[in-house]
């Protein structure tokens, strides 16, 4: 009996605590993983969140897709044998500066899931609320940004896509938004954003205000040339708008862009242009180190030394001499053209090539290697480590060897192998340090080194230490240019010519320009050596349509190289070098004196060449394979 | 203990060798569809490696492109399987007018391949080199040529410059590397284009070779830089 009730009651016991509801027992919350709304509960969670996506931008260059993202259109020479293809194909493939679609959209998609969260998150307090969701938007406003000028009009994804799992995804499937619907789409994002975001110079490395009115103008910018100079190659073009831009909206959008433009400069926000040092050259070069005192940066890829978040720029480009990994074979890669050298202008506004000959074709001797460059703009010394300069205070030691009485060269590969020179005994170094040799890669081969974003700091140019110098994306310099451009556009050189010169002044052209003397060729020549190196010479060619003007394919001579500067449509196909030699003449007054050459590197065998089918990177068959409505970029 | 590892490694490669090889699955396209791009039955003259078409073919899933090239000579050849196609042109920069359906839409041709087949693409090209003589003499090359217009409408096209190219290979044109030296003479210094002269002296070949091989060119205005070519010539001196 009593076991039977002991049964009975072991029974009962089971079948009245064991059973649970299925859904009770098999749900339970992973303790490893934040759900939705706990990963939106907490301010500091969410900025972490915010971190991943601010890194996940695509920017032209940038120094975590290396140094060679910086190289190639003949504005430097790639120093690095695997790298030797930049200046030796000729033509770029109709799938360069392409993007990853699917990773792209994946990163979309992300975007717009935090902003969904974000406006669902009940454990946010509402200003911080409305700003996460202003960053969200703007990184998504700059992502589409970034997309619309490598593709035209992508397909504008604005909702978390779902799939029903029907077997027949044809209801996901978009075409592509026409490309002037995709600038709408960024200008009218940083329109309604620019209040939620917090205004102020300090803040750099999130978005601000002054952020997005900057990519607000820089849009609209690009739409209005896109617009008006469209017209000139109107092969560029897809019948349903989703390549180029009607010609009459042009006005419209240099209106915009002048305004935003406007917006910043007169604003109270507190940017300003760079200026904390005596030296021009050297308050150039510092306006890209310097994070703390700098009222020029509006928008930054942050980084910082022994974070975890570092970069190797200084450490691939620094100069061969000086370098903390020149053991290692990692310097000297990116070396600016003379092409890019000739554009700076003299003191006086005049164009003119760096004097290496006099006017009957004999040489210029110099007694100093820097008096070459003398009188010219100062961001021309602040852009590049030229001959002569210093760098981490030690000069470069860059001469190519010994020119003789005889117009010969006497040099040797290698810069430590002494050799005596002819007639003596005595045997002396032949060949600078930092080169240049035609074939000895990490050392310069042009002549030049750069000098934008190089870290002086020690220990920058390790490997181990790396640099924390911070990637610049939107600066209050740019902004003035592309006032100034919008200016022109719409028929006021003169307040063209007032924010110009402000950017001149500060590079020590301080003659002004009148409003007569701007011209289009002085817009697209302020560009290119104010912003050299920063990822904006191919879109700013692309949407002039000068592209396919200035890398035309054809060979570069000498004569076209030193004629013509300061012209939009000059030839710029083959990255050119200056070589400075020592003139050996015993006897002759000009002995030890510097003469110069003009020299293409021997490895330059190709010629830049940009087809009409390069205007708009190919969007590869696996898209349009998987989705139908995506029509194909023109002549491709 | 050790022939034994020999003989089991020996057995194993035997009945892998035996076992493993069976035939592909599909056998290997063999209709060869070739021809040439040609207006009245004369071949366009292009630049190597510069403009192609598109065969599309029906009856699969996705949609995907064969990327064909026409050769120098304006000839193009394809191995395909049998089946129907769509050839297009989706460049608009060629030399030539390709019909568009709507404006900015190549328009395509319909093939069906059940045997290989030949056949010339006509098209209108915009311009067309006529009777070109290129002469070898003392050092020196000459060429005379009549550029004829053929789109005459308001959709033809200007002359940019016309050129006469030298190369040491057959590869000859405007483009880098594929002329050892050239002759230009700009549109509109053109004063009968029923009688255009070129000429250029053949510089140094290094090594020496006793022939070189000539074209002349029109470059035509607006067309991203687009070249047509005469025949290319072989010289000797």
């Amino acid at each position: 009996m009593k076991k039977i009730i002991s049964i009975a009651l072991l029974t009962f016991l089971i079948g009245f605590t064991g059973c649970k509801k299925d859904s009770d027992f098999l749900t339970i919350d992973p303790t490893s993983i934040l759900n939705n709304q706990q990963a939106f509960s907490d301010p500091q969670q969410v900025v972490s969140i915010l971190a991943d996506l601010y890194t996940r931008q695509n920017d032209f260059s940038s120094f975590n897709r290396g140094w060679s993202s910086f190289a190639d259109f003949s504005e430097s020479f790639p120093s690095d044998g695997g790298a030797y293809n930049i200046v030796q194909r000729n033509d770029w493939g109709f799938g360069e500066w392409g993007v990853n679609w699917f990773d792209s959209y994946g990163y979309i998609r992300e975007l717009n899931l935090f902003i969904a969260r974000d406006s669902a998150a009940t454990g946010l307090s509402a200003p911080d609320k409305a700003r996460f969701m202003a960053e969200g938007r703007f990184l998504r406003a700059n992502y589409y940004f970034e997309l619309v000028k490598r593709m035209g009009g992508v397909p504008l994804i604005l909702e978390q896509l779902k799939y029903d799992f029907s077997g027949d995804p044809t209801y996901l499937q978009r075409p592509r938004a026409k490309e002037s619907d995709i600038y709408d789409f960024v200008i009218s994002e940083a329109e309604a954003i620019k209040n939620l975001l917090p205004a102020g110079v300090k803040e750099k490395s999130r978005a601000s205000k002054g952020a997005a009115l900057a990519m607000e103008a820089r849009a609209a910018l690009y739409a209005g040339s896109i617009a008006k100079y469209g017209v000139t190659t109107p092969l560029v073009s897809l019948s349903g708008g989703e390549v180029g831009i009607p010609n009459a909206k042009g006005n419209e959008y240099y209106t915009i862009a002048l305004r935003a433009a406007q917006e910043i400069i007169t604003g109270t926000d507190g940017y300003s242009l760079y200026k904390n040092k005596t030296d021009l050259a050297d308050n150039f070069a510092n306006l890209f180190l310097d994070k703390d005192a700098n009222n020029e940066t509006i928008l930054i890829e942050d980084y910082k030394v022994k974070s975890g978040k570092v970069h190797g720029f200084t450490t691939n480009n620094q100069p061969f001499s000086s370098g903390e990994e020149s053991g290692n074979g990692d310097a000297g890669r990116l070396n600016p053209s003379l092409n890019l050298v000739e554009a700076f202008e003299n003191l006086d506004n005049t164009y003119s090539p760096i004097p290496y000959r006099d006017g009957s074709g004999n040489p210029i001797y110099y007694t100093n290697q820097l008096d070459i460059f003398a009188g010219r703009d100062a961001r021309l010394a602040g852009t590049i480590i030229l001959p002569g300069a210093t760098f981490k205070g030690q000069q470069v030691d860059i001469w190519a060897g010994y020119k003789l009485a005889d117009g010969s060269v006497f040099t040797t590969q290698d810069a430590s192998k002494l050799v005596a020179l002819p007639g003596t005994t005595n045997p002396v170094q032949v060949l600078g340090k930092d080169g240049p040799y035609n074939g000895n890669d990490k050392r310069t081969q042009s002549g030049f080194y750069i000098r934008k974003y190089l870290d002086p700091t020690p220990g920058a140019g390790s490997r181990g230490t790396n640099s924390g110098v911070a990637f610049i994306r939107y600066r209050y310099a740019e902004v003035l240019l592309n006032a100034a451009e919008a200016a022109f556009e719409l028929g006021q050189p003169d307040v063209a010519a007032g924010y110009m010169n402000q950017v001149r002044a500060r590079a020590g052209l301080v003659i002004p320009l009148t409003a007569g003397q701007i011209t289009f060729d002085r817009i697209v020549h302020e560009r290119r050596v104010e912003l050299a190196f920063e990822g904006h010479i191919l879109f700013d060619l692309k949407r002039w349509r000068l592209a396919h003007v200035v890398w035309d394919g054809q060979k570069m001579t000498i004569p076209d190289l030193l004629t013509n500067i300061g012209t939009a449509t000059k030839r710029n196909t083959q990255p050119y070098g200056l070589w400075p030699y020592k003139y050996y003449n015993p006897g002759n007054p000009n002995n030890g004196k510097w003469v110069y050459d003009v020299v293409l590197p021997n490895l330059v065998t190709g010629a830049n060449k940009f087809q009409f089918g390069n205007y708009y990177s190919q969007i590869g068959s696996d898209v349009t394979g998987a989705n139908p409505k995506i029509v194909k970029q023109p002549n491709q | 203990m050790k022939i034994k590892i020999y003989h089991i490694l020996f057995i194993a490669l035997f009945a892998i060798s035996i076992f493993s090889c069976k035939k592909d699955n599909y056998k290997p396209p063999t209709l060869t569809l070739s021809g040439k791009v040609a207006y009245k039955g004369e071949a366009l003259q292009f630049q190597y490696n510069q403009f192609g078409f598109e065969l599309y073919q029906y009856g699969f899933g996705r949609v995907g492109a064969i990327g064909q090239i026409f050769a120098p000579d304006g000839t193009f050849s394809a191995l395909l399987f049998a089946g129907d196609y769509k050839l297009t042109i989706p460049n608009a920069t060629v030399p030539f007018k390709w019909n568009q359906t709507v404006p900015g839409i190549p328009d395509s041709i319909a093939i069906n391949l059940t045997a290989s087949k030949t056949m010339d693409i006509e098209v209108i090209p915009f311009y067309m080199i006529r009777t070109p003589q290129i002469t070898a003499s003392a050092g020196k090359v000459n060429a005379t040529f009549k550029a004829e217009k053929i789109i005459t409408d308001a959709t033809g096209k200007g002359i940019e410059k016309v050129a006469l190219f030298i190369n040491k290979t057959q590869f000859v044109s405007s483009g880098n590397n594929e002329s050892v030296q050239t002759a230009e003479l700009d549109g509109a210094a053109i004063t009968d284009p029923n009688n255009i002269t070129l000429s250029l002296s053949v510089p140094a070949l290094v090594p020496t070779q006793t022939y070189i091989f000539a074209r002349v060119g029109i470059k035509i205005k607006d067309l991203g830089g687009s070249w047509i070519y005469s025949p290319v010539q072989k010289l000797t001196f």
